[in-house]
Parts: structure tokens; sequence; C-alpha cells
């Protein structure tokens, strides 16, 4: 990554805050399309399938083949509801670990079968109950993640809403990543690094602002490849235009990815992957250890000599401190 | 740049000669504690460690060589909530000494060779930024490259929030090298340690081809705090334990702090690093002979993976056949 994206630290003006703040609203807005909205918009003949083979089915997340002119593809995708008793039965587009799983399954077909990926992100973040935790909740997102970084066939990622952190990363790894115009995608949603850095989930416009979750934001950072405009006041306004615009988006981002043969999709994706991040190498000051002991030192310690001082221990040079007042400064 | 300086001697007359233990309220002197590898004499409570400490539980004596001890954060988001995230960095590095919330490098455990990467929670929290991520990929690179067992001793909060989608973005980033170690034949031990939740839980941590924890420890995907928050009901006592984690069938072994080593040795003896047949004798002299003739891996190796993790594999046919489109 580019030294241009090192800046200095200030807090961000209030017209930023609100511009972030709004965008957030529309990637949340309730009439903003759905995955299945979209699909009949951009796909023919698409047959869903259900269940994980292992516990349960999860409305939450949804996905089978379908054709994209003329030619299958497999797709998954969060689901949301349009209404309460949808957005019940969806669990609001937030999955479960067999939601996960039931991924997984569809992820391996595609690659049994050598068809493209394509998955729709739309979600606040996967569940957090303990009914999830019992199930590994954890564990399906990082091998959902993990299966996605080798599978052998293209995939491309469109973060339709909301970018919900893990839960949308689970299925969110692609060799090529675009966004709607509104979309977000966070490490957390604003209001819970609200209640953690501000105390106060009344900053969540600060935080979302702080975070740079925008489409345009995550374009610059160079986390997604594309802004995909969206059409008069916003998505809910015209499913239609959106799944049109989506769709020319999706072939010409197909065309790209098809056209390597598997070693390159695959190399170019670890490459990608490996170079997300900003760091600064500094002076490698590597040790051997935690001393470079003179060869008077080392006859010395080796013979018992008095007055060699002993080898320092690394718990010497890294020692526990004060173990209170810790608070958490990660992520949920 | 205040880093701690590392060879300073110790405070002889430490002012906080005690420590409360948090489980049974005991009050236990600190060299005490120190002795008993930070585990409360009276009840077992595991008390959190140093990286210091940790290597020196788990490794042989001088055996640790740190690798990619200069990388640093940059702050790519210019962020700033009440204090800027270069502010924050430079508090942690004051407080433990250490440049970021990990460290990787190369040492021995009875011998045997490893790569093993360590965090320190009192480090913003342990989380996981473009730093921790790097240094995690290079260690599991290293361990393909050397074809050495990798070992992650975790203790975080997730992914760090002042570093953005960056911070998410390393849960792949920690995790692609991992399908690479499956390629290989490499074994990845995981050890989670009080707590270790969030973005570290969902991405390399749960992926230890042998997981161990520490007793009691905190292991979850959410906080407590935001399950709560979200689901809005009381949540079950210990739901989040390792205990709970090895009956729910997500760790392999809980396994108490002066045994960890121990485990550990063993561990690495009875998961060897897949032998490959490149004609040498260490391959033939395997007990089960070149593993390419019994399962395969040469085969696999052959494919895209095999170039580039550096492994020649004679006449090894096409992995797979390309997708005819």
């Amino acid at each position: 990554m580019s030294e241009a994206l090192i800046r200095t630290a200030e807090p961000p003006t209030p017209e930023a805050v609100e511009a972030a703040w709004r965008r957030v609203q529309l990637a949340r807005h309730p009439q903003r399309p759905r995955t299945l909205d979209l699909v009949p918009r951009i796909f023919s003949d698409f047959l869903e399938m259900h269940g994980d083979r292992s516990f349960r089915e999860d409305p939450a997340i949804v996905g089978g083949p379908a054709m994209l002119e003329g030619r299958p593809v497999m797709i998954i995708g969060h689901q949301k509801g349009n209404d309460t008793d949808s957005n019940i039965f969806r669990n609001f587009g937030s999955p479960h670990p067999e939601g996960y799983r039931k991924a997984q399954r569809l992820m391996r077909l595609a690659d049994k079968l050598g068809m493209p990926l394509v998955t729709f992100l739309d979600t606040a973040g996967a569940f957090p109950g303990p009914d999830a935790e019992e199930r590994g909740q954890a564990e399906a997102i990082a091998s959902s993640i993990k299966l996605m970084t080798s599978l052998q066939v293209p995939i491309v990622v469109v973060i339709v809403g909301e970018g919900g952190s893990g839960g949308a990363l689970a299925i969110g790894v692609g060799d090529e990543v675009l966004a709607l115009e509104n979309a977000t995608y966070s490490v957390i949603s604003p209001e819970g690094c609200a209640a953690i850095l501000w105390r106060s989930p009344d900053a969540a416009p600060m935080a979302a602002a702080a975070m740079r979750m925008t489409a345009a934001d995550q374009l610059e950072l160079g986390v997604i490849d594309q802004v995909i405009e969206e059409p008069g006041e916003g998505a809910h306004s015209d499913h239609a235009g959106t799944a049109s615009a989506i769709k020319s988006a999706l072939l010409a981002a197909l065309g790209r990815v098809t056209r390597l043969d598997t070693e390159t999709l695959l190399t170019t994706r670890y490459a990608r992957l490996r170079g997300f991040g900003v760091v600064r190498e500094t002076e490698p000051s590597a040790r051997a250890g935690p001393e470079q002991a003179s060869l008077r030192r080392r006859i010395g310690r080796l013979l018992g000599l008095p007055g060699v001082p002993r080898r320092p221990r690394w718990s010497e040079i890294w020692p526990s401190g004060d173990d209170t007042n810790q608070q958490n400064e990660g992520d949920a | 740049m205040p880093i701690k300086f590392p060879f300073s001697r110790r405070r002889t007359v430490p002012a906080d000669a005690w420590t409360m233990c948090p489980d049974c309220d005991s009050q236990i002197f600190n060299r005490q504690l120190e002795r008993n590898l930070r585990v409360c004499p009276t009840c077992g409570h595991h008390f959190r460690m140093s990286i210091g400490e940790r290597i020196d539980l788990l490794l042989d004596d001088g055996s640790f060589a740190e690798r990619d001890a200069g990388l640093e954060s940059a702050d790519p988001l210019a962020f700033h909530d009440q204090k800027p995230y270069p502010a924050r960095i430079e508090a942690s590095q004051v407080k433990t000494g250490l440049r970021d919330a990990a460290v990787w490098g190369t040492g021995r455990i009875d011998g045997q060779t490893v790569a093993i990467g360590l965090f320190d929670f009192r480090f913003m929290g342990g989380s996981m930024g473009s730093v921790v991520g790097e240094k995690l990929a290079r260690c599991f690179e290293a361990a393909l490259a050397e074809r050495i067992p990798a070992i992650v001793v975790s203790a975080s909060g997730g992914a760090r929030m002042q570093e953005g989608t960056l911070s998410l973005m390393q849960l792949a980033k920690t995790t692609a090298p991992l399908a690479r170690l499956d390629v290989a034949g490499v074994p990845f031990i995981s050890i989670l340690t009080d707590p270790t939740t969030g973005g570290v839980l969902a991405s390399f941590a749960s992926l230890g081809d042998l997981i161990l924890a520490e007793p009691k420890a905190l292991i979850g995907f959410a906080g407590a705090r935001v399950a709560s928050g979200t689901v809005g009901e009381d949540l079950p006592e210990g739901f989040q334990s390792a205990e709970s984690l090895l009956e729910h069938g997500f760790v392999d072994q809980v396994v108490p702090r002066d045994n960890l080593r121990a485990t550990l040795s063993r561990a690495l003896k009875l998961l060897p690093v897949a032998a490959v047949d490149d004609g040498s004798e260490a391959a033939e002299a395997r007990p089960w002979g070149p593993i390419g003739v019994l399962s395969g891996i040469a085969e696999r190796l052959g494919g895209a993976v095999g170039e580039s993790i550096g492994i020649n594999v004679d006449e090894a046919p096409a992995a797979r056949q390309e997708p005819q489109r």
C-alpha cells in the first residue's frame, strides 16, 4: 500500500460525519433491495438450495445455482426481510453458524462443478447469541473464509447494503469486490465502535465517519475494486434500475476473472489478500536472543565461572505489568 | 519513540508486591505467582502472561529468535476518537515494551524447531491490525517455506477498530496461508488463552489442526456485552469458557499451564510435518515411508500451490483439470 494512505490524524469534520451517517442510513434503508429482490432481475432460473446437511436451514443466507446470460453460476447471499414478519423469519439477516456451513456446501459444489461464485453481502453481522456460540460461530466464519481463499473457481463479491464485519467477510473473500454506492463495509457496527471508544452509543455517526466505512472510502483504501452507481435517490427507489447496474458491473467483472487460468487466479487472489494493510518496516532490530553474549561470557557461563552474569530471560525483557485496568479495545 | 529500554534491571522492591486472585480473593505474593507460572496456588486461576513469560514457558532456553521485529503500525485511516490512534499505540508501547500486540519468531520445543506467534493482551487488547496480521502471515509462510510446524498463542479482543476494514481484511490475510499449509502437509497448532474473542477467533485461531486452551479462558465470538445487548437476554454462566468449547467440540484439550509445554512437545512428535518424497534419505527413513505414496500429497503438491511453495515434485500430474467453459 502506498505512503499516500498515511495521513495525519484529526477528528472528522461535522460535514463528513453527517455525510457518512447518511450513507449508513441508506445502507440500512428498509426498502433497499435484498438478495432475493435482485436475483430474479439479474439471473434467470434460480434454483434455491436449503440446509447445511448437519443441523438445520438458516433463512438468513440464501443460495443456489442460476443462469447468467446462458451460463450457470453459483449464488450465495445474506437475506434480510422486508417487513417485521419476514425480518423475524430471516433473523434480520444475521446468520447462525449453519448459514455459513450451508454457504460452504454451495462453495464446494461450485468448486466441484467449475462454476463461478457470485456473493451478495448485506448483514449487520453474524448473530452473536449463545446458541450461535455453542454451534461454533467463530469456527464457521473462519472455515468459510479459509475455503474461499483456496476455491479454484472465480469469485465476485457484491456489497449490496451493510457489510458487517466477520459475518460479511465470511462470504466476502473474492477476486473482485464491487459495492453499491450507498453500501457500507466496516469492522464493527458504528454503534459498537462508539460504545467502546466513545463510551456512548450517541457517537455512532462520529464512529461511522472515523472508520471510513462508505463505499467511496473503501475504494480509496483498496478494500473494494469498484463502486456501482445507484439510480435516482438510491437503490431503495428503483430496484430494477439497481439490478441492471449490478448486472452490467457483474458481467464485466466475471469477464475479467474467468479469463485467468486456475493457477493465475489463485496466485492473484493470494497476493490480493496478502497485500491488505499498511505497515511500516522500521529498522529490523532482529535479535538472536535476549543478548548477544560475548565469547568470554559464553565460556564463563559454560564453566560456571563466578562474576559472569547469567543470561537474561525473555520474561525480564517483556515482563507482565499491572494486570488491572484493562479494557477490551478489540472488535466484537 | 519511547520504547522501554529492554535490559533495565527489575525493580528490587516492587511497589505492588501482592496480587489478589480475582477468583478466590486470596492474596498472592508476586514472586510466588511468577514461580508458579502465574497460576493461583490456591484455586488454580490462570493469570494472563506476557509474551516474554510465554516464551520462557514454552520454548527451549535461549532458542527463540524474533523475526520482523521492526514492523510498526501506520495510521491509514487517520483514525481519531477521543485520542488519535498513534497516541494509543505509543501508550501501549510504553506500557509493554513491545512494538505491537504480537511477536513472531522461531524457536525450539524439546529440540523441535517451530515457527511461533504470540499475543500480548495488554497492547490495545491484543487487537489485530495490519502489523499483527502481517507478522502472523509471515509466521505461517515461514512455516511453509521451512517445513516446520506453526504455533500461535492467542490472547486478543479481535480486530483493531482503529484500522477499520483493513483490520477486517487481516482475517483473510492470516487465513489464506493456512490453506497452503494444508496442501503442503505442515501442521498448525492453535493455543487459546484468556481471552480470545472476535476476529482472531473467527480466523486462524479456530483453524488449528490441534486446538488447545487454557483452563477457564474466555473464548467466544462476540463479547458478552455485545451478545446480551443484541439478543436481550441473560447469558448462561460460562458459555464462553474453554471448558464449554471443549464440551461443544471446538477445542481438542483444555491443558493446565504446567502441562502445556509437555503437551506441545508430545503433539509435535505425534503430528509431524508430512515427508515429501524428494528422494532424500530423510523421507525414506520416515516411519511410513514417503507420505506421497500413501495419501497422494505429491499429486496435490503438483498443482498451482506446489509452484508457489517451492517444492519440486517430479512427474506429478496436474492437481486438477481446469473447468471447461
